[in-house]
């Protein structure tokens, strides 16, 4: 056991998913040439004004409310001056002492131990562009300048690294089912700063604590807190002291570097924006958005169960992604057995995932046409074997499975009159199989059905076979 | 030559719409008075002569595809730092030098729709901030008046070419009096409309909860005229009023029977210059003649007025101006390589001493540590300053009071001690800080020749009140006009 005890509280930051920007109506959408959603408003030119954009209020609202948060009723706008040229105006607008939501919490659970990590305050804020450094020089894409932005703070709550690592995931999961953000990380829709301490395993109060800044994958959070509560672990063995300071993780070298300390951290000299009203909100609004949330992931998987029937692991693993659960209620939507559903969407829709590694939304059978060959299934129209074919041919090709069983003549034949023609073709040509078993031996029976399926080319129905089989030997 | 160039806005209206001259012919006139006058003068940073002129024939074009309106075909001056797409936009500072306007202010959309025609770039203090526009990057305004003696400011330029008729009317901006003291130095009217009357998108911002575009006008109908068509309620602007913009001639009478006045005991203090007073109180009688009863008022707080606003307008400005940093536009100066050593280059080659000297006063004051004493405390004074104002409207329509202590300083005069600078505005700023509504109209001359104007205060959205009044008094004080003054160029 370790002497120490580590706090770690983290500053996520979602990008949320607007038509437009925070502040002007240029499009918010990623990808496009650098610098040609721009306009004066988010360029900062001189007269230009900033006006709130009311969607990305209401998303920010609604994540809070996902995660248990108060809503403040009054909110007002701050701001935030630094001098980079990434930040058009050398200030960013964001909120300061009124933030749009306080006081929440997200449910995580690591090795089998379930614990909340407590959210101070959700607030809204403007992006800032988008750095490239050419060798001798830097560009700066502006597109990104004023896309909407959330940041989601944390108390000091997670205690290990994997702590942190499920915070993200489930943080992450519950943006998507919120709706609000893409969470797309490669596209850094998702960054945090995490902020770290460590204390001696009875001290009551927290250590001195460090800020890594701007991790943008959960895998680099993860590594880089390791790395980082060790470090101070080794600073206080060796009888030093932590520095309070804002460092920067360099995932090739494996190790964090320090970037500035306290003494010269920045005076961000935060005053109210004059250009913006505060926004007020009536209690009767927020009620509205609250009977209106989506489903948390963590009902949904309840629901599963209860509705499904599904093993508690089957249901964890389908909303785990949201799209994957919503790819699954689509094909259950259509009345075929939950359970036979489930069978198919966990190995053979995963499998395909996998080894494609694609997301959901790249699959490419639809719900609709994976829902009709469960039916097959499930109507014995065809065996599991065929049906696994049949798969096969709508990844490679596409088509509607009932189509492509006709063609491939996959189709399960159970009609005792065709059926009757290849047993006593079966028989005839397996005599001495057929009279093992006539002298009790049970297990030459099974060699006779293969022998059906063979002659069937795999159509016969197996269960049809065997009964027909019985009744003429055993006669 | 013709003397359409002296016209008001109203008379140079019914020249055109009577076909008796075209816009192109006034705005003509205008521009050949300009070329005379403002070699001396220096009201203008740059005139836009050949942009001026197709304008104005595209506003006879309008007229004769059979269009009207008063603003068609009117000549006005812009001052330097309101966005006119096209033209320069540089604030009087060697910052901006080159740079043009990207985009149209929401004021300025509404004057091009109604049919204006943009002459050119009024001079300023550097970004607004001075009160004799001495502090322009580039040359100083003579006060049309008095050579020897400044414009006033910030909004001098507008100001001087107004008095000096070389515009029909011009716009400038008032964050502590930058539009009503230049009018009271130059001899015009000046209108500070209630904050968010009028849109401030595309105003480049000194400071945003201050700032407000107005009109410098011949005559209190033309400042009603130009208010009316750019006030009203604009998407851009978060902070402009959603309230009907009122038909403020068809309000305009002879008489003030009924009307009560204010006189802010605070405003009439010592420091006022007695022939200031003396003026200021004989428009006071004649209001009084008019039919307005006049009582005293108490604005107590007043003697905290400088120190709230200096703290509240340079809080902002360090904020407001800090985008000007050499990166995207505007002048650049780099002597090395990072971001940080270009914006240091670019930012102290780029700005005036004043301007410095505010970002400085300002970024002090929001610092950690000193914020709550002094930005925190500011706050707290500006809700007094605005209670005191509260009180007094409750008892009278309007205040009336001197605009500055003194008429026209000498050009030089302030030089040096800019504190005792700052003192001078007393009697504006405190509009400001309450977001009221404040009108500057001459009322007479001193013994040396010099204009003195009065003030008219109202509360939020009282521009009715103060037009009304300041027309009616217009009619009566007979201030001598520019053109008689026995001077010829």
């Amino acid at each position: 056991m370790s002497k120490y005890k580590t706090n770690v509280g983290l500053e996520v930051h979602v990008q949320l998913r607007t038509q437009t920007k925070m502040f002007c109506g240029c499009a918010a959408e990623y990808g496009a040439e650098p610098n040609t959603n721009v306009c004066p408003v988010c360029l900062g030119y001189p007269g230009a004004m900033p006006v709130l954009n009311q969607k990305a209020i209401e998303s920010t609202l609604i994540a809070g409310l996902m995660i248990g948060c108060d809503i403040n009723l009054f909110s007002k706008w701050d701001r935030k001056s630094y001098f980079y040229p990434d930040m058009p105006k050398n200030y960013q607008i964001t909120q300061y002492d009124l933030p749009l939501c306080l006081n929440g919490g997200v449910d995580i659970e690591v090795n089998g131990i379930a614990k909340r990590i407590r959210v101070n305050r959700i607030h809204l804020e403007e992006d800032v562009g988008k750095s490239t450094h050419f060798g001798s020089s830097s560009g700066v894409d502006y597109n990104r300048a004023g896309v909407p932005l959330m940041e989601i703070v944390s108390e000091p709550d997670m205690e290990s690294a994997d702590e942190v690592l499920a915070y993200l995931v489930a943080l992450r999961q519950i943006m998507l089912y919120a709706g609000v953000s893409d969470c797309d990380l490669e596209r850094g829709n998702m960054r945090c700063d995490v902020n770290t301490s460590v204390r001696l395993a009875d001290s009551e109060t927290l250590g001195t604590k460090t800020e890594i800044k701007n991790m943008n994958t959960f895998r680099g959070a993860h590594a880089a807190l390791s790395y980082e509560q060790s470090r101070q672990m080794g600073v206080l063995d060796e009888g030093g002291a932590i520095v309070q300071s804002t460092i920067r993780w360099d995932p090739e070298a494996g190790r964090t570097e320090l970037m500035r300390t306290k003494e010269d951290a920045d005076d961000y000299r935060y005053f109210p924006e004059p250009d913006l009203l505060p926004v007020t909100f009536t209690e009767a609004y927020v009620q509205a958005l609250r009977e209106k949330l989506p489903e948390l992931p963590a009902g949904r998987r309840e629901r599963f169960i209860r509705d499904y029937l599904l093993p508690d692991y089957d249901a964890g693993v389908l909303v785990s992604d949201k799209a994957l659960a919503d790819y699954y209620e689509a094909v259950v939507a259509t009345g075929v057995s939950a359970k036979l559903a489930s069978n198919w969407v966990m190995t053979e829709v995963l499998r395909v995932l996998g080894e494609e590694n694609i997301e959901i939304s790249s699959f490419s059978v639809p719900a609709k046409e994976l829902a009709s060959l469960v039916a097959m299934v499930e109507a014995k129209e065809v065996n599991s074997n065929s049906a696994k074919d049949i798969f096969g041919v709508m990844l490679a090709e596409g088509g509607e499975p009932r189509e492509i069983a006709e063609s491939k003549g996959k189709l399960q034949v159970s009609d005792d009159g065709l059926i009757v023609g290849f047993v006593e073709q079966a028989i005839s040509g397996n005599a001495k199989a057929a009279s093992d078993y006539q002298a009790g031996e049970e297990k030459a029976i099974t060699f006779l059905v293969g022998q059906v399926m063979r002659f069937s080319k795999g159509q016969a129905n197996p269960e049809v076979a065997l009964r027909i089989l019985k009744e003429k030997l055993d006669a | 030559m013709s003397e359409y160039n002296t016209f008001s806005l109203q008379s140079a209206a019914e020249l055109l719409a009577s076909k008796e001259a075209s816009s192109e012919e006034l705005t003509q006139a205008v521009i050949n008075s300009i070329k005379v006058r403002d070699p001396e003068l220096g009201g203008y940073l740059s005139l836009d002569e050949e942009g001026a002129l197709a304008q104005a024939r595209a506003a006879d074009e309008r007229r004769s595809s059979g269009e009207a309106g008063v603003l068609l075909g009117i000549p006005i001056a812009v001052k330097d730092l309101l966005n006119v797409e096209g033209q320069p936009c540089g604030c009087a500072s060697r910052m901006l030098e080159g740079y043009v306007a990207p985009y149209d202010a929401t004021a300025i959309a509404r004057l091009r729709e109604a049919g204006a025609v943009f002459l050119g770039r009024s001079n300023m203090d550097e970004f607004a901030m001075g009160s004799t526009t001495e502090n322009s990057a580039y040359q100083v305004t003579r006060n049309p008046w008095d050579r020897t003696r400044v414009a006033g400011g910030s909004s001098g330029g507008a100001a001087a070419v107004v008095a000096a008729n070389e515009a029909i009317a011009a716009l400038g901006s008032d964050t502590g009096g930058s539009i009503r003291q230049p009018a009271s130095f130059c001899g015009c009217v000046g209108l500070k409309p209630s904050y968010g009357r009028i849109s401030r998108y595309g105003l480049t911002a000194f400071a945003s909860s201050l700032d407000q575009i107005g009109p410098l006008t011949k005559t209190v109908a033309d400042a009603a005229i130009l208010t009316a068509e750019m006030a009203g309620v604009d998407p851009m602007d978060s902070t402009s009023l959603d309230a009907d913009v009122p038909d403020y001639l068809a309000g305009f009478t002879d008489r003030l029977d009924g009307v009560t006045l204010g006189l802010p005991t605070e405003y009439f203090a010592a420091g006022i210059e007695p022939e200031v007073t003396a003026l200021v109180h004989q428009a006071v009688a004649a209001a009084k003649e008019l039919g307005a009863s006049v009582k005293e008022v108490s604005l107590p707080h007043t003697e905290y007025a400088i120190a709230t606003y200096y703290i509240i307008a340079t809080a902002e400005a360090s904020a407001n101006l800090a985008r000007f940093d050499g990166m995207r536009y505007g002048s650049r100066h780099s002597d090395g390589t990072d971001p940080i050593s270009l914006y240091k280059a670019s930012r102290q080659a780029g700005f005036g001493p004043e301007v410095k000297r505010r970002i400085i006063l300002g970024t002090f004051v929001l610092s950690s540590g000193y914020h709550d004493a002094y930005y925190g405390s500011a706050q707290k004074v500006r809700t007094l300053i605005r209670q005191d104002f509260s009180a007094a409207f409750e008892g009278c329509d309007a205040l009336i009071s001197p605009v500055a202590p003194t008429p026209a300083l000498a050009i030089g005069d302030g030089a040096g001690d800019p504190l005792k600078a700052y003192l001078n505005d007393i009697l504006t700023v405190p509009a400001n800080l309450a977001g009221l509504c404040g009108l500057s109209l001459p009322c007479g001359l001193t013994k040396a020749g010099l204009p003195v104007g009065v003030q008219l205060l109202a509360p939020p959205l009282g521009e009715s009140v103060i037009l009304r009044i300041g027309h009616a008094l217009e009619q009566v004080l007979m201030v001598p006009s520019y053109e008689s003054r026995g001077v010829h160029e």
